[in-house]
């Protein structure tokens, strides 16, 4: 393998309602959890989780259509709490059964979801 | 059992250089829960890149943070050559490696500094900081810049460093390593120090492994992971020796990052042994395209940088989305835990043994 290990960008596509069995899986793996993130999309939004092991990335990107609710991976990831709160207060989505779920205060912003207006 | 009673921790306090805040939960003397809150200086630097041209956007990235701002313009830079397959002149690489590594001895002064303060070791923060004025000499001399170099941009490094200068950088690391090692024996020495540090904040291996911490943190809980593996710069060719401890108390944690200041100042001098003669940058015009997620190992630990151009067809100057995740974020977790069940005077401690930045969490 080479040894530029970064440079292999591994991106897979999944639908939201396969993201908590495909993170179950990496978790039975052996896989580091290492971000969440979302961007705006014309449908609504794209979520992008890493997932690290032997210092190489895998990543889900997860299509989330707008007002759609999305299952927390705080039950196998415990730290993934601060992202998805993160995502809560800055695009407006929800997640189900976030174990430490701050309602909206855990940033502190001038306007509800700024960085997703429409909502 | 005590009467439970919420003790607010921050945002605004002594051993805080920047605003997070724990409720503690304390029955008689001990945390038995803390709950931290941040959000304070929340900047919205991502959002930035709907205003600033791909080029532009380094010096925004750069200021995430004044103490890593090297390694976050590295590491957007990486992204954004990595998205647009730019590949950068080797010099560049090495120069770009020893500023990063720089970097590094100048975070873990300072944050050494900061520890001193911590457990009211006045001289021994001053003499840290005394110490870390030479790395911030040499920032000033070839970059121009103590603070935020901008040096980095996409296609390679604005400036070069000249064969006498690099040389004399190698003569004054090594002149400083008695002066680092008088005062980090000081640290893993002292009777006193070791009371405040050795056995306080435990936090094992597994406990390591599943709250996903990064860095010294988690090297100092015998997680063999860093990042400087993963290719970028001139790590693998020069070599390195990841350190490791597996005591994962506070006095562990201590003792990587003093480890980590030699090991830097060693890739510096094999750098600056092997560093080629050569363009220092590569020409990039045109539209930003493409996606790409990368990592650096910053002197915190683990930073992901994600870049993302416009659909194919819509593409732009512009970047349609900048991640950048930064070390802290993922060592907050773990810093929830080891607070659990430690004496409310240790809080400080365990506090600054993460060396939280929270402005570059909150971006």
């Amino acid at each position: 393998m080479s040894e530029k290990k970064y440079a292999i960008q591994d991106i897979q596509n999944i639908a939201a309602s396969e993201l908590l069995e495909r993170v179950r899986k990496l978790k039975e793996d052996g896989y580091r959890f290492s971000q969440a993130c979302a961007m705006n999309r014309e449908y609504g939004q794209d979520l992008l989780y890493s997932f690290d092991k032997d210092h190489i990335l895998l990543n889900l990107k997860v299509k989330v259509n707008e007002g759609e609710e999305v299952e927390s991976i705080t039950g196998e990831y415990w730290p993934a709490f601060i992202y998805e709160n993160e995502m809560h207060d800055l695009f407006g989505i929800k997640f189900l059964h976030n174990a430490l779920d701050y309602n909206g205060n855990f940033f502190v912003t001038a306007e509800p979801t700024p960085w997703n207006p429409k909502k | 059992m005590g009467k439970r009673t919420i003790i607010p921790f921050g945002p605004q306090h002594p051993v805080l250089p920047e605003p997070v805040h724990l409720d503690l939960v304390i029955e008689d003397e001990k945390v038995v829960e803390a709950i931290p809150s941040i959000g304070f200086i929340h900047r919205g630097l991502e959002k930035l890149v709907e205003k600033k041209e791909y080029p532009e956007m380094v010096y925004v990235i750069e200021r995430i943070c004044g103490i890593c701002s090297f390694g976050h313009g590295w590491g957007y830079c990486a992204a954004a050559e990595g998205a647009m397959g730019v590949e950068i002149p080797d010099r560049a690489e090495f120069l770009r490696t020893i500023w990063h590594e720089l970097s590094r001895v100048h975070s873990h002064l300072l944050w050494l500094g900061l520890l001193a303060d911590g457990f009211g070791f006045e001289s021994l923060f001053n003499h840290c900081w005394r110490v870390r004025e030479t790395i911030l000499d040499i920032f000033e001399e070839t970059t121009g810049g103590r603070v935020i170099f901008s040096v980095c941009k996409v296609g390679g490094v604005r400036k070069d460093i000249d064969a006498d200068t690099l040389k004399k950088i190698a003569d004054t690391l090594e002149n400083i390593k008695a002066d680092i090692k008088s005062l980090t024996d000081v640290f893993l020495d002292d009777v006193s120090v070791k009371n405040r540090l050795v056995g306080v904040g435990y936090l094992s291996k597994q406990d390591a492994i599943d709250l996903c911490t990064v860095g010294p943190m988690a090297r100092a809980s015998g997680i063999n992971q860093d990042l400087r593996f993963n290719g970028h710069g001139k790590y693998l060719e020069v070599g390195f020796t990841p350190c490791i401890e597996e005591q994962g108390d506070c006095y562990a944690r201590c003792k990587v990052r003093i480890r980590e200041i030699f090991e830097s100042i060693g890739i510096i001098q094999r750098c600056i042994e092997a560093i080629p003669e050569g363009a220092i940058d590569v020409p990039v015009k045109g539209k930003f395209t493409g996606e790409f997620i990368t990592r650096m190992e910053q002197p915190r630990g683990e930073a992901v940088y994600y870049a993302k151009a416009f659909d194919p067809g819509k593409e732009t100057n512009y970047l349609e989305r900048m991640r950048v995740r930064t070390p802290t974020n993922m060592n907050i977790p773990a810093m929830v835990k080891t607070l659990q069940g430690c004496d409310l005077a240790d809080v400080p401690m365990l506090v600054l043994t993460i060396d939280p930045c929270i402005s570059c969490t909150e971006r």
